[in-house]
């Protein structure tokens, strides 16, 4: 497949959250500012990123019938990594992420690529297809978040537009589920 | 009394589904039939009690005690999955009426981020094990009375005229927006 | 693709080893990062005593003894820092909590000096209403100002609506009513505390016991 295609498709044809309708978890738990998705999206990125050239290097090793608990242990390994490494360097950001970093484990994109395109495909096009996927769900993520910030609290990324408070149910729970319900049905439309 | 308000603020106050986000991939593909809705909570409410009682003594009497604390992520989520694989199979033995009931959505719990996250947060909490396993309860009855009431309102929503591009998941996310909303009142209850 | 044979032994093998590698990787990770989140642990909490006691910052802070006590009702444990700055008691930093909370738990931060006026107080942990009950924070806004310089034992930790002194946060009346009692559970334990070792152990006795500082 040509490199570019596969590095793009992420974004808006599969994007994983707004088309393929997976890893609503982190989409909808972390996303009360536009820095925690951008934030959240990387972390994943980096994951799917890793597990997705360390199991295209490793795929002719592993016999069939246990493949899939061998590549969550890779998965997981990736997570615990991003995990340790923001708890030492990115402690703020680290601490309003919380429960969802080590959940990036049972995140189906992750596994899905596995399974579905690096168990298969070469190197360098399992890792652009990661890092594709990886700024998709980062994109969709901070979208989510940009949009939730700006109605709920009047800002993006931390600047403050009106400094009186937001619509404050765009951050809290119902706010979650509403904004990515017309997200999903705008970029429905796009992509039509 | 303790054990009480564990269990109403799990599935109540701090509800799974609809205020910590965690168990939303079955919660949005399971909860078109109020039917499939409860063989899915079982089985969940199942799974979660068990591999949190088994997870907390491998966090407390391994993990703890060699320092290797770090490989939590990776021990949880493979005792999980061979746990699920072991369900299965035992029920299959001994319970097939069992094992027709919850045994189609077995496969899809391994991937349900609800039970690596309540085994994880029963850590994070100090609870001890007869808490946490007041906690998985709660919260598994938690999840399925969000799944059922979701199901419910989907059954009559599908009767419906809905605009062809809020179909399927934007449609059953809003109503999940409105049912947060509803839960909120909930807050403060303990 | 020359996939290796699904036979017993290879996919023992094959999962050993794939674990042992992880494991590997993983282990030198963990000691790679050990020391930055020892070290993040640690300044959080320095930060934390040294907006409470202001005059924390001037001493050591590994010479503050650390004491760890039940709290005044039973229900959990309370830390307290004795907040020594050269032979001389500047105060006590006690981390107390209340279970009141909109989002349940809330973890609070207050210091005190030896007649139990609150010299300062602040949010460490807390699950309130973004825009409503996490104005109890300092950086959200300066509503736990009005605490400060009070002492318990004149002034009512109670809100107003409920015929104390404090003025609580429009529309949060619960998060109020819980930071409250988060700092009644301070002030109970640190009083019960004085007068179980006597005035002599926070004002005289201030060389820090070894080993008490961990």
């Amino acid at each position: 497949m040509n490199n570019w295609k596969n590095f793009t498709k992420g974004f808006i044809k599969e994007n994983p959250v707004f088309v393929l309708v997976l890893g609503m978890c982190p989409t909808l738990g972390v996303t009360t500012s536009a820095i925690n998705g951008l934030g959240m999206g990387l972390a994943t990125t980096f994951v799917l990123l890793g597990s997705n050239v360390v199991i295209s290097l490793v795929k002719n090793f592993i016999p069939n019938k246990v493949r899939i608990p061998a590549f969550i242990v890779i998965i997981a390994s990736f997570v615990t990594i991003i995990d340790l490494s923001m708890a030492a360097y990115v402690p703020d950001l680290y601490k309003s992420l919380g429960l969802f970093i080590p959940l990036i484990v049972v995140n189906c994109i992750v596994l899905g690529r596995a399974e579905a395109f690096a168990s298969k495909n070469t190197i360098l096009s399992s890792a652009i297809d990661g890092l594709g996927m990886g700024l998709g769900f980062t994109f969709a993520l901070t979208l989510l978040g940009s949009v939730r910030e700006l109605l709920g609290a009047y800002s993006l990324f931390g600047h403050k537009f009106i400094s009186t408070d937001g619509i404050l149910v765009f951050v809290l729970a119902p706010g979650a589920f509403l904004g990515l319900a017309y997200l999903i049905a705008i970029m429905k439309r796009i992509n039509k | 009394m303790e054990y009480v308000i564990i269990i109403i603020s799990a599935i109540f106050v701090n509800n799974i589904v609809l205020a910590q986000f965690l168990g939303i991939c079955p919660f949005l593909g399971v909860s078109n039939k109020i039917k499939t809705s409860l063989g899915m909570g079982g089985a969940v409410l199942f799974v979660m009690t068990l591999a949190t009682i088994v997870t907390w003594l491998i966090m407390n009497y391994i993990l703890m005690k060699f320092n290797i604390v770090f490989m939590q992520t990776i021990a949880y989520i493979l005792v999980i999955a061979s746990l699920v694989q072991m369900v299965e199979i035992i029920l299959k033995k001994i319970s097939p009426s069992l094992y027709q009931a919850l045994g189609v959505f077995l496969p899809l719990i391994t991937t349900n981020c609800a039970i690596l996250g309540v085994a994880i947060m029963v850590i994070q909490k100090n609870y001890n094990l007869l808490e946490s396993v007041m906690f998985s309860i709660g919260t598994a009855l938690g999840f399925t009375l969000a799944l059922v009431i979701l199901a419910g309102i989907r059954e009559q929503l599908e009767k419906l005229p809905i605009p062809s591009g809020m179909k399927g998941a934007p449609a059953a996310l809003v109503v999940a927006g409105i049912l947060a909303l509803a839960f909120m009142g909930f807050a403060g209850l303990v | 693709m020359a996939k290796k044979e699904s036979t017993f032994l290879n996919m023992t093998f094959t999962l050993f080893v794939v674990t042992a590698i992880s494991a590997l990787a993983l282990a030198s990770v963990y000691n790679l990062t050990k020391e930055p989140i020892e070290n993040v642990k640690k300044q959080n909490l320095q930060n934390a005593i040294g907006v409470v006691v202001p005059d924390a910052k001037k001493g050591n802070f590994d010479d503050f003894e650390q004491i760890n006590v039940k709290s005044s009702d039973g229900i959990g444990d309370i830390t307290m820092y004795k907040v020594v700055v050269d032979n001389d008691f500047k105060g006590m930093a006690v981390k107390t909590f209340t279970m009141k909370g909109f989002g349940g738990m809330i973890s609070v931060m207050v210091g005190f000096t030896p007649d139990g006026t609150i010299i300062d107080s602040d949010v460490l942990e807390h699950k309130e209403t973004p825009g409503l009950g996490d104005k109890t924070s300092k950086n959200v806004s300066s509503w736990n100002e009005q605490f400060k310089g009070k002492n318990p034992a004149q002034f009512k930790l109670v809100v107003k609506k409920d015929g104390g002194d404090v003025d609580a946060i429009t529309a949060a009346t619960i998060s109020s009513r819980a930071y409250c009692d988060a700092l009644k559970r301070a002030y109970d334990t640190y009083m019960n505390y004085i007068s179980a070792n006597g005035q002599n152990s926070i004002e005289n006795n201030v060389e820090p016991k070894d080993g008490g500082n961990k």
